[in-house]
């Protein structure tokens, strides 16, 4: 059972980077008015950030670890762990994380590396990086994000007006006297065709399986090279776990709900959180959202609705959080975690 | 009181009881739904041959049936369920 406390881990700092190009759903011509308004209702999707062809999700997360690094005036010598958690890597070899490394002037003896996770990879990145930490290193970076609107079909309407681009930066540090952060992790892999994108790596590589783009039903039209989504099952999938699991991270950190601050959400769909919510019992002003503004941005959600829906609370004193992430795998994750006063911030990517 | 009803009209009690019940879940989907309806929803009134009906409405009607009834029903059942007479019946016999 992957329940665990780690303690003496301290979140310094959080900046985010999103592409400057904004995308109004209203702009997406496939729908009608009305399908546009039942979009904009179900989801809270409004408005998006879309990345211009040569921009990929590490120049997001490079651009907020170099503005994080930089204003914090960090020792670049001083960190000892970069962590890239993403589904859209620059390469399919190298690992982005040393590329970043380089990048970002980290020192050669700074261990790098990739996490293929999406919606839940925030908390997971948190947990890998707070174990490694506590083992003896001092500072780690932790870049979170995705480039997803690269793998969406125009042509398919259950994808292509959901996801937003976005990257992000947490600084972590050893510190002798933070609480205990509360992890709940899970997997189902069952549940993998729930998201999936079909070709382009070892099972059926593009090259020899490149497709034609079909019509699986009317509005959902794509090929196997890009990403197709089961909204329903992803849906159920949301609704039966995401409330008990949250629940059971609360007990096994001995914890009352209304204790929480803020239940930060992965951002995926507003209808969800707006039931997760329900089912728990908590007012509206509970769940701070960012998904009227970016769309769905990955693993990038929670750190994105961090920097924006919560900088005026997280900038000026500490908060009892719980960040929920659940999605791609399928694979969720809590924490329950004390964080704050610390700097975020939000940059456009010029 | 019961032992003293009759068979048939214990049956027209719980027929009454089904009608209550299959009433307030036509109000509930008549609220979430009001940017549809055209006229009032009946029993029989087949779910996805209303008009605009689309998979958006599928995912609110399975969270409006989570939040008020606290059940779950799955992509599939709510596929073979065509009327709201279906889905009541699917509603009460994961309430049993």
């Amino acid at each position: 059972m992957a329940k665990f406390a780690i303690d003496k881990i301290k979140i310094e700092a959080i900046y985010s980077c999103v592409p400057s190009q904004k995308i109004k759903t209203s702009e997406y011509s496939l729908f009608s008015n009305y399908e546009c308004l039942l979009f904009e209702k179900t989801t809270g999707i409004k408005e998006r950030r879309v990345a211009s062809k040569d921009l990929t999700c590490s120049d997001l997360c490079f651009k907020a670890a170099e503005s994080l690094l930089t204003d914090l005036k960090i020792d670049r010598e001083e960190i000892d762990v970069l962590i890239f958690v993403s589904q859209s890597p620059d390469y399919f070899l190298p690992a982005t994380a040393i590329i970043l490394q380089e990048k970002l002037g980290l020192a050669k003896n700074c261990m790098a590396f990739d996490i293929n996770l999406g919606c839940s990879g925030y908390v997971y990145g948190l947990s890998v990086l707070s174990s490694l930490l506590k083992s003896g290193l001092k500072k780690g970076l932790l870049l979170a994000g995705d480039k997803s609107t690269i793998s969406t079909s125009f042509n398919d309407k259950s994808t292509y007006p959901l996801f937003g681009d976005a990257g992000s930066a947490t600084l972590l540090s050893f510190d002798k006297i933070s609480e205990p952060m509360f992890f709940d992790l899970h997997s189902d892999g069952s549940g993998k065709d729930a998201i999936i994108i079909e070709y382009g790596h070892s099972r059926f590589p593009y090259n020899t399986f490149n497709d034609e783009e079909r019509e699986y039903e009317p509005g959902i039209k794509r090929s196997r090279n890009h990403l197709a989504l089961d909204g329903m099952k992803v849906f159920n999938f949301a609704l039966k776990e995401v409330a008990k699991s949250i629940d059971e991270c609360l007990q096994f950190a001995k914890n009352e709900k209304e204790s929480v601050d803020f239940f930060v959400l992965h951002q995926a769909n507003k209808l969800i959180n707006d039931s997760v919510r329900k089912k728990m019992k908590l007012a509206e002003d509970k769940f701070p959202m960012s998904i009227d503004n970016f769309g769905n941005t990955s693993s990038a959600s929670i750190p994105l609705t961090i920097c924006t829906s919560l900088k005026n609370q997280i900038e000026n004193k500490e908060l009892t959080l719980l960040l929920s992430g659940f999605g791609v795998g399928l694979s969720w994750a809590n924490v329950l975690l004390k964080m704050g006063p610390i700097p975020v911030k939000c940059i456009d990517y010029d | 009181m019961w032992d003293i009803l009759g068979q048939e009209q214990l049956s027209n009690i719980k027929f009454v009881h089904l009608i209550m019940d299959i009433q307030e879940l036509i109000n509930h989907i008549e609220i979430e739904f009001d940017d549809l309806q055209k006229g009032p929803l009946y029993p029989d009134t087949s779910i996805r041959e209303i008009e605009g009906w689309s998979s958006m409405h599928a995912l609110l009607l399975i969270a409006l049936i989570d939040n008020h009834y606290d059940v779950l029903l799955t992509g599939e059942e709510l596929k073979n369920a065509l009327t709201v007479q279906d889905i009541y019946e699917v509603i009460s016999k994961r309430k049993a």
